[in-house]
């Protein structure tokens, strides 16, 4: 038997999915669109939160819908059938999408025609969250009938998010969820987090979402014009 | 929840370095992992030991060293060490303020292998 040597690696595990996303993030900043990543539970509104999203801005933005599943396509049927172009990656039992997927994904949209692209993650907090997709913001949803403790049992998810929409507040009279609490928990792992409550039922807070989104887009519309110059 | 991508990933960047040293067979291999990860050891090896079947790496050992999750206070820069039982009202210990950076606890690192 030969000596035992110890062989110093020193590399990051997830190096190649973080290398891809960087590549991803870069060519979609130099073509000027703007993706954005959408996390959730199952169930907490992702689908619904496009729809209202779409038809917030579609008059201003050229949108496309990146759907993961892990075997359906119901969610892609609802998108298109706002008149969105929709791609459905079915992920193959996989809980997550990371940015190689992503990239199958976006080359089946015709990128030419649009300007904001929106991944619908799987329903999943924990998974997502350790895998860059390539987006430029991570937004995600919380829904009221969750609980106000999801912070505590997931934290990375809230950690890594650049928007929290707290969704379906037209349940809290039904719930004992405290938003006070709930903003105290997000803050501590992330203060510079920009909380949002909605109701994707009765539209409540859509336009303070749809507004942040716009400014966020025009953010990196600037940027890149500051670069062409 | 997501073991196998990740040791997927070990897996690759091990072989890779197994094959730049001549290595006949790998022993052991020494990560660091953060405590938000939500990886479960147990898991983390059968699923490596189900990928590296077949390869220099087979029955490798996967040493896991935990990196604690550990906030640094935004107004004096204490440090606390959080987990799932203390985080919920947590403030600082030094100032009583409750803005804090996450400065570790994310790591996925894999620092050396024992192999021969």
């Amino acid at each position: 038997m030969s000596e035992i040597r110890l062989i110093e690696i020193k590399e990051e595990i997830l190096t190649d999915n973080k290398k891809a996303a960087d590549d991803l993030r870069k060519k979609l900043k130099d073509r000027g669109i703007f993706l954005l990543n959408l996390m959730s539970s199952p169930g907490a509104g992702k689908t619904s939160l496009i729809l209202r999203t779409i038809g917030q801005l579609k008059t201003k933005f050229r949108i496309g819908v990146l759907e993961a599943d892990i075997d359906s396509t119901v969610d892609a049927e609802k998108i298109v059938a706002a008149g969105i172009p929709a791609v459905q990656i079915r992920t193959g039992g996989f809980c997550h999408l990371d940015a190689g997927m992503v990239m199958k994904g976006l080359d089946a949209l015709d990128l030419s025609v649009l300007d904001l692209v929106i991944i619908e993650n799987v329903g999943n907090l924990v998974c997502p969250a350790e895998f860059d997709t390539g987006a430029v913001k991570n937004a995600m949803i919380l829904s009221v009938p969750e609980g106000d403790d999801k912070p505590l049992k997931y934290p990375l998810m809230f950690n890594i998010c650049d928007v929290l929409l707290v969704n379906k507040i037209d349940y809290l009279g039904l719930s004992d969820f405290s938003m006070k609490a709930l903003h105290e928990r997000v803050r501590t792992l992330n203060p510079r987090i920009t909380i949002i409550e909605t109701s994707c039922k009765t539209g409540a807070g859509i336009d303070m979402w749809s507004a942040w989104l716009a400014e966020e887009i025009k953010k990196i519309e600037n940027e890149g014009n500051i670069n062409d110059e | 929840m997501h073991e196998l991508p990740v040791m997927q990933s070990i897996l690759a960047i091990v072989l890779k370095h197994a094959a730049m040293h001549n290595v006949k067979k790998v022993h052991a291999i020494n990560l660091l992992v953060g405590k938000l990860s939500d990886l479960e050891a147990e898991w983390m090896q059968r699923y490596f030991d189900y990928l590296s079947a077949g390869t220099v790496v087979a029955g490798a050992k996967l040493n896991i060293e935990w990196v604690p999750a550990v906030l640094s206070c935004e107004v004096c820069q204490t440090r606390v060490e959080i987990n799932k039982v203390n985080l919920d009202g947590i403030t600082c210990p030094a100032c009583a303020k409750n803005k804090f950076q996450l400065v570790s606890g994310k790591e996925y690192h894999i620092k050396n292998m024992e192999a021969e």
